[in-house]
């Protein structure tokens, strides 16, 4: 009994603990995941992968064409447009302003895709 | 004209098409896309367009007395500066095409590029493309293709291919009592589109055709298809419709275009729509595979799948004859 209630003490301690530590580590696991994560869209068999993307405020969107022809990012609203993307060329933009972002490709149109910025 | 319109073109190289006889040839149409890749040759004959794969040993057939008014040649797709899989060398096979020009048995009088000329709007791209049809000795007419007008919104191309051309690069001119409509649908593309034309284009296309009489023969030539091959992949034009509308009236109506490598052809009323090879790289069917991108055959398929377009007008005949060639 005495060693159950030992054990029974131990794990109550345990799960504040436990629970601190998350509490604590996630702000800088959040905040170095985002820094880590690949903000990029991939231009490949002529689709934008992932056709939304979703970043904070003053993110830099990385598109990187992996088609064997060339592609021109281009925003809907005239807000950015990169120079033609040969074969595994990239084009970055900086979000500094929150909103909805559309783009195409210029030269083949019925791409499209968006970068949501909150 | 023979009954028979068709020929097998393992007998002899020769695939014809005759839509004077009973519009379309079923058999014939499905043979002739099978035989995309190997390059065609159109001839115009009072209004409907027949279409024949040419081989190598075609030479006397091609000889015919229906032809000869006036001959002219199609070429498309170049795509200079491309040196990836299927053909790491967009050079030889664009000399190719020379070669295969210059060898027609009825020499051409002038020469149509429906786009895509280099790959990467390079001046580089565009000066070889130059070098190499300098050896046709023919004089060359040019519409844009996408991949033309890149990163300056054409004024490159206009500057060394459109000098006489109205807007963005349209044009029409007449030959031999044919009349010629190059058009620009590659450019102000809208997202999730199609090829463009425009107010402005539209507005002067309609007034550049409607003087003429109805028994005119046209040839409108532009880079992307004008009629809905395959919209999922970009491939017709959102308001080729306004455009052909002006064209109701005319008796022999032929728009040739490129953009999706490979031969395909359909009659509509008085219209006949072909799209010529590259000379460059094969693209898949409509909806074959997973994209539009390049399609990678072994190295001995290539030149089957790449060619040349050959037109014939013969007065008096109702159609042009438009034959694809290969240059394997």
């Amino acid at each position: 009994m005495t060693k159950r209630n030992l054990l029974f003490s131990g794990l109550a301690l345990m799960i504040p603990l436990a629970l601190a530590t998350v509490l604590v580590l996630h702000p800088t696991r959040a905040k170095s995941e985002a820094a880590a994560a690949p903000l990029e869209v991939r231009v490949d068999n002529f689709t934008f992968g992932p056709d939304t993307l979703t970043v904070p405020v003053n993110s830099t969107v990385t598109w990187v064409n992996k088609d064997d022809l060339p592609h021109v990012i281009a925003s809907t609203d005239g807000v950015f447009k990169s120079k033609a993307l040969d074969t595994d060329d990239k084009y970055s933009y900086t979000f500094t302003k929150a909103g909805t972002y559309a783009y195409f490709c210029s030269i083949h149109p019925k791409m499209v895709g968006k970068i949501v910025v909150q | 004209m023979a009954k028979k319109n068709l020929l097998d073109p393992n007998d002899n190289g020769f695939i014809e098409h005759d839509h004077n006889n009973d519009g379309i040839d079923r058999r014939g149409f499905l043979k002739c896309m099978a035989w995309a890749g190997t390059g065609a040759l159109c001839v115009i004959e009072g209004g409907v367009l027949t279409s024949r794969a040419l081989a190598s040993d075609m030479g006397s057939k091609m000889k015919s007395p229906k032809m000869g008014e006036l001959s002219f040649v199609q070429i498309s797709d170049s795509h200079m500066g491309f040196n990836k899989p299927a053909n790491p060398d967009v050079i030889a096979t664009l000399q190719a095409a020379v070669d295969k020009i210059n060898a027609l048995p009825e020499q051409p009088e002038f020469i149509l590029h429906t786009g895509d000329i280099s790959h990467l709007s390079k001046p580089s791209e565009f000066d070889n493309v130059d070098q190499i049809l300098k050896g046709t000795n023919k004089e060359i007419f040019f519409v844009p293709g996408e991949h033309d007008v890149l990163n300056d919104d054409g004024a490159m191309f206009r500057e060394r291919y459109g000098k006489n051309s109205k807007g963005q690069g349209w044009y029409s001119f007449d030959k031999n009592g044919v009349h010629f409509v190059g058009l620009v649908n590659v450019m102000n593309l809208k997202a999730g589109g199609l090829g463009t034309l425009g107010g402005e284009q539209l507005e002067w296309m309609e007034d550049d055709v409607k003087h003429l009489k109805s028994s005119t023969p046209i040839v409108v030539f532009a880079h992307i298809p004008l009629w809905s091959v395959y919209p999922k992949w970009g491939w017709g034009t959102d308001d080729s419709a306004q455009a052909l509308s002006y064209l109701r009236k005319f008796g022999s109506v032929t728009v040739l275009n490129g953009h999706i490598h490979q031969t395909m052809q359909k009659v509509e009323g008085n219209i006949t729509f072909h799209t010529a090879f590259s000379t460059a790289f094969p693209q898949p069917a409509p909806g074959q595979g997973e994209g539009p991108g390049p399609m990678k055959v072994p190295a001995e398929q290539l030149r089957s799948i790449l060619g040349i377009t050959d037109v014939n007008y013969v007065q008096g005949r109702h159609a042009l004859a438009v034959v694809d060639s290969s240059l394997a």
